[in-house]
């Protein structure tokens, strides 16, 4: 791409905004007319996790300051819907006659001021007839108590159902020399975007409901809210103001998105609903909250030839997303980087009493190589060989054409070798291991490990492509229509990025149309790191194929042969070859195209298929034996996208990737107590990782294109996490190895650390 | 009760209530949004803003507190169109994504360069550890700082 924009470093457009008077945010949209005198929405919340609902008591409440209605579940006529991965589960989205976790909406007081909503809230009397609440996800298997009675099981979903028969045990391994085994839990975590959940709704004039929603995907939002609201699909409206982070939290419509149509209609007002931090960490979908039961055997000489993996997947209380991860995301990718020969994998989803999951940064694919990582690790200790040696002779070979693993996922393209490779170096492996060895033999109280992972994932597996619309305004500036969904990725600066190179157009005359879903009606939204490669390639398409069509008005209007119209892309201009002093502008083709319905082309662009992201990533930590305390040293990632179309934006993405990553590894869990009460349940008392606790990132570049979109690109936006967290647990683990050490479960904080260093003496 | 606070140079009189958090009061009173909640428990720092020229969390400071005070927001330190260097900074170095936490994260970076101009970069975690992002990684907020003390010598 020389000369190009493409590949190069450019500032995003969205920044000058951001930097000075602030995003607009759902709560920030204080000139909208449509909201004019908007009413506030609290949602009650269920205090007990497990219980039958006797009463909802409303009247203490409705006598507040400032308090306009207050509704139950009854009082708007709801009906239990079921589960769309399990018909057989059903709730309403109020809850009626039974709650199943801390947080669950269970009425809904309606107010002229937030603070009155929240103080009228709290006068709500809801009587429950305590159940037993189910946290454990093994205990919850075996429970003759059923969150959803319909079901006749916790077990919500199951491999064996797919057809996929059931692991068969130790017998699996009768042939190895060496069987290792393991029960890890993949703890459950929050996402914990800086922006809470916020949405409003108005019906306008015309009849139509009109909803914000602080989302990744408008376009998903309709059909449930239509749903919920009684209406055709044709009469809803989703926007979506500047989105404050969504990490996979943000796909799925909620409960209380849905009702605020409805309360609205009942109000006759537009209603806001804003909630708080502490409500957000209960009530938005919590990510990962996998247990996992793994054997690997294989050979003295460090082949790996069997490895089974029964993953125990956490729903939570609802049959949501979190639900089908582990067998459509945790499942295709459990052989990970390596040539197993022999692999089993069943998955079983289990509803608790606790919030319920979804996808969150990496959704099944940190599961998977957080499992097969764990393994190799153990399997290197019991073999006495070096981790990343191990890792090594495992690999599967390069391949530049499909390659399909005995779990019969393909990939694209792979060089796993190189990352690995390129990782040890920049990171000095072989010097951490010497400075390893110094401090184990001086005594030291602070040992030093070292964490090796590789990985590969599965981007832009959700959706077969996107749609995009490029059109030219008379002025010549492009606006493009994007069914993609920004919320920090730099969308607008990227599409802007593909826009000039196929135009010419100066990227300061592009803009970005997103997150509507009557201007842009097609669309898959933000996830699963699949923007550029299916709504950037649509967007690069598009514009090439508009940049075609616009020489075809340049040829009439120049009096020339098609054939010879040039589109000079660095100056935006079309000529005739050879004859540039001559020429016409984008703004005079558009000119030029208004009575033939303008300059612009509308596509739905497909691509071939998903791609498949890796790397490797060393985590370096220095961990002191006497309190167990872990400091972050170095972390060095090798991730590669394929072709990378802003480097600046690449690497931003691997940052926060791996700093989510390493929150997991060492700080954030999610906990309930023994009756399901939240005790994380603010950022006060959840340990949201911070910038004293991460070290800078050492980014390594690799570049392998993938032949499945025009781009070349894969996704980025989730490698980072799913590399570091492994690295950084191995690397905990490395550090008091020698002390007998093989194994801390995530986060592996200083309390957990003292207890294993004590528990191997 | 009756305050009268300057905001970004201007000057403000208003009735409030005695329980009104200062965040409220300038996102509500005033209807200046760039300064965001992000909690519940003066743990994100994405309310920060200054005092008096000191860094302070708007949720922890009751507007009756700053009575008399000038108060200084993210919407109150470009000069025109240029950009504050902080700005800059942050805008040179990709030290923001999403954007949310980043007027609070300026306003906290400002602060901490206006106690300790030349800040390695173990300062400069410590110093911003009360304000939190889950985009970036720090990593560019960090080097955004660092750019901007040593643009400033």
């Amino acid at each position: 791409m020389g000369g190009s924009i493409l590949g190069t470093r450019v500032l995003r457009k969205e920044d000058p905004k951001f930097l000075t008077t602030g995003g607009i945010y759902v709560d920030d949209m204080r000139n909208e007319p449509l909201l004019k005198g908007a009413l506030h929405v609290t949602y009650v919340r269920s205090s007990v996790a497990h219980g039958l609902i006797n009463s909802i008591d409303g009247s203490d409440a409705l006598q507040m300051p400032g308090v306009v209605a207050f509704f139950t579940g009854a009082d708007l006529g709801l009906t239990p819907q079921p589960s769309a991965f399990n018909p057989a589960a059903t709730r309403t989205l109020l809850a009626t006659d039974k709650v199943r976790y801390v947080g669950e909406p269970v009425a809904i007081v309606v107010s002229e001021t937030r603070e009155q909503g929240e103080d009228a809230a709290e006068m709500v009397i809801v009587d429950y007839d305590v159940l037993p609440a189910l946290i454990d996800l093994e205990e919850s298997m075996a429970s003759s108590v059923h969150l959803y009675e319909a079901c006749g099981s916790n077990v919500v979903f199951d491999t064996t159902a797919l057809g996929i028969p059931e692991n068969t045990g130790d017998a699996y391994f009768a042939d190895c020399e060496v069987v290792v085994k393991g029960r890890y839990l993949n703890q459950r975590v929050a996402p914990c975007p800086l922006e809470v959940r916020g949405a409003a709704a108005a019906w306008g004039a015309d009849g139509r409901l009109v909803e914000w929603i602080s989302t990744q995907h408008a376009q998903g939002a309709v059909g449930p809210i239509a749903a919920a609201n009684g209406v055709d699909p044709s009469q809803v409206h989703i926007k979506t103001a500047d989105v404050g982070g969504g990490f996979g939290a943000k796909i799925g419509t909620y409960p209380e998105e849905q009702l605020l149509g409805v309360i609205a209609k009942r109000v006759g007002k537009p209603v806001l609903w804003r909630e708080t931090r502490s409500e957000s960490m209960v009530a938005l979908g919590h990510g990962r909250a996998q247990l996992q039961y793994i054997t690997i055997g294989g050979t003295k000489q460090g082949k790996v030839t069997h490895y089974q993996l029964h993953a125990i997947q956490d729903s939570g209380a609802w049959v949501d997303m979190g639900t089908i991860l582990a067998p459509f995301m945790t499942r295709p990718m459990s052989s990970g980087v390596y040539a197993i020969p022999h692999i089993e994998c069943r998955t079983t989803s289990v509803v608790t009493n606790a919030t319920p999951t979804v996808a969150y940064r990496g959704a099944g694919r940190p599961e998977a190589t957080a499992a097969i990582e764990r393994a190799m690790d153990m399997f290197a200790a019991e073999i006495g060989m070096d981790a990343a040696e191990l890792r090594r002779i495992n690999l599967i070979p390069k391949f530049m054409d499909p390659y399909t693993t005995v779990v019969g996922q393909t990939y694209d393209v792979g060089d796993y070798e190189t990352s690995l490779d390129k990782t040890l170096l920049t990171a000095d492996y072989a010097g951490w291991r010497k400075k390893q060895a110094e401090r184990r033999a001086s005594g030291s109280s602070k040992q030093i490990g070292i964490g090796v992972s590789i990985y590969v994932e599965i981007t832009g597996g959700v959706g077969n492509g996107e749609n995009a619309k490029v059109e030219i305004t008379d002025d010549g500036r492009a606006i493009v229509y994007t069914g993609t969904s920004p919320h920090g990725q730099g969308h607008d600066t990227s599409w802007s990025m593909l826009v000039n190179a196929q135009t010419g157009i100066p990227i300061d005359k592009v803009e970005l149309v997103w997150g509507d879903s009557d201007l842009v009606p097609v669309g898959t939204g933000t996830m699963g790191s699949r923007s550029l490669q299916q709504g950037g390639n649509a967007v690069y398409k598009v514009a090439g194929d508009l940049a075609e069509l616009a020489k075809t008005v340049a040829a009439r209007l120049l009096e020339a042969n098609e054939a010879d119209i040039v589109l000079d892309t660095d100056k935006g201009i079309f000529h005739v070859a050879g004859t540039p002093a001559v020429s016409k502008t984008w703004a005079d083709l558009a000119v030029a195209e208004k009575g033939n319905g303008g300059l612009k082309h509308d596509e739905f662009v497909g691509v071939a298929g998903a791609t498949f992201p890796f790397g490797a990533h060393v985590a370096i930590v220095e961990v002191d034996i006497e309190t167990g305390k872990v400091v972050h040293l170095e972390h060095t990632a090798c991730d590669d996208a394929g072709v990378v179309l802003n480097p600046m934006l690449l690497e931003g993405q691997i940052h926060g990737g791996v700093a989510q990553g390493a929150a997991q590894a060492l700080f954030e869990e999610v906990r309930y107590d023994a009756d399901g009460n939240p005790i994380t349940s603010n950022l006060a008392d959840y340990a949201f990782i911070s910038a004293a606790e991460m070290p800078s990132v050492n980014v390594v570049h690799m570049e392998t294109p993938t032949p499945m979109n025009l781009l070349g690109a894969k996704g980025i936006g989730e490698s980072g996490t799913i590399g570091s967290t492994p690295a950084l647990q191995s690397a905990v683990v490395d550090a008091v190895a020698h002390l007998g050490v093989r194994h801390i479960e995530m986060p592996c904080t200083a309390e957990r650390v003292w207890l294993a260093i004590q528990a191997a003496k | 009760m009756k305050v009268t606070i300057t905001v970004n140079g201007t000057k403000y009189e208003n009735d409030v209530e005695p329980r009104t958090l200062l965040v409220n009061y300038v996102r509500e009173t005033l209807g200046l949004t760039g300064t965001n909640i992000g909690c519940d428990t003066s743990s994100c720092g994405a309310c920060s803003l200054h005092i008096d020229g000191e860094s302070a969390k708007s949720c922890t400071v009751l507007a009756v507190q700053a009575d008399g005070c000038e108060v200084t927001t993210i919407e109150g330190i470009a000069n025109g169109d240029t950009l504050h260097p902080m700005q800059q900074a942050f805008m040179d170095n990709h030290g923001l994504q999403c954007g949310y936490c980043t007027p609070g994260m300026v306003m906290a970076s400002i602060g901490l360069l206006n106690e300790n101009p030349n800040p390695t970069e173990e300062e400069v975690r410590i110093g911003l550890e009360g304000n939190l992002c889950r985009c970036t990684g720090y990593h560019n907020i960090v080097k955004s700082v660092l750019a901007c003390a040593n643009g400033n010598k």
